[in-house]
């Protein structure tokens, strides 16, 4: 069952990871920065290092995350501005 | 040149597995030491232990780091009024308030379990920061603009109680070196500042971005 798991978590990591770079989106970019975070979340806890699953968890997805989608909030304003003073 | 990159990419994982394999064992065997030395380090976690007692000195280092961060952070062009408010709706709202009280009670147990399991002050500082932007997405936290007395003092808190530890314990001759009846309290005390600091420092590094923005 674990190895299943393991199994389907390595190829969701780098599939997720080839997505999050090769994606020309930017918010979709972002989200698969949060999953892959996630997932590897997920793979130092099957690691058997939960303190580090939990600081990548909070650090690696949660903060990071909300302070990409911020800057994405803030590119984008800025672009909306520009394009209503030209 | 795109095959090319791909093939010189590849190639260069292939090499770098294949060293990785040739690799000797380890000539130094850190688990069994710090198992054999777990009885005085004043915690039952090994990895606190590690962190807190063993390699004290790396992780005062690593709280100035990101002390040194935000005070970047605050150099930086800004001083603009507070982006105005995002209009968030009732129910996240509703949601955060009901979830702060848990994010609060999650960041005291997982201060409290560092002790004997895994949790200690950065996880317990990052799901209170998370708790702060949380505040702040909702509309009820005001983005910082800049750091009053208070917070400063926050802000510098849990460095200046470590640094305030690590300087009495220099009397008995090496820094951050615990006597082991008191190494538990001490470890809790410094935890105790740690989480407080790192909550403000990393909510501060979301907080004064948002209130920075032009």
């Amino acid at each position: 069952m674990s190895l299943a798991f393991d199994l389907l978590l390595v190829p969701a990591l780098l599939w997720s990871a080839w997505r999050c770079l090769a994606t020309p989106d930017l918010t979709r970019a972002v989200v698969l920065f949060i999953v892959f975070g996630l997932l590897m979340a997920l793979a130092w806890a099957r690691l058997a290092a939960p303190d580090i699953a939990l600081a990548e968890a909070a650090i690696g997805a949660g903060l990071t995350g909300a302070l990409l989608l911020d800057a994405l909030g803030a590119l984008r304003q800025r672009r909306g501005e520009r394009q209503e003073g030209a | 040149m795109k095959a090319l990159v791909t093939i010189a990419g590849l190639a260069l994982a292939a090499a770098l597995i294949a060293a990785l394999l040739q690799l000797p064992p380890a000539a130094v065997q850190l688990p069994a030491q710090v198992a054999a030395n777990m009885a005085q380090s004043g915690v039952e976690h090994p990895v606190t232990a590690v962190l807190l007692n063993f390699r004290g000195y790396d992780t005062l280092l690593e709280v100035a780091v990101l002390l040194l961060a935000l005070l970047t952070l605050l150099t930086l062009s800004g001083g603009a009024a507070p982006a105005p408010d995002g209009g968030a709706d009732a129910l996240l709202r509703g949601v955060a308030r009901l979830a702060l009280p848990l994010i609060v009670l999650t960041a005291g147990y997982l201060l409290w379990a560092g002790a004997h399991r895994p949790g200690g002050a950065f996880q317990a500082g990052a799901v209170l920061a998370a708790g702060a932007v949380l505040l702040q997405l909702a509309g009820l936290l005001p983005a910082w603009v800049g750091p009053q007395r208070l917070l400063r003092l926050g802000l510098v808190l849990g460095f200046l109680v470590f640094l305030g530890v690590a300087a009495t314990l220099l009397g008995g001759g090496a820094l951050l070196r615990y006597p082991p009846e008191r190494a538990g309290g001490l470890i809790l005390l410094i935890e105790a500042g740690l989480t407080l600091s790192l909550g403000l420092i990393l909510a501060g590094l979301f907080l004064f971005v948002t209130g920075r923005r032009s």
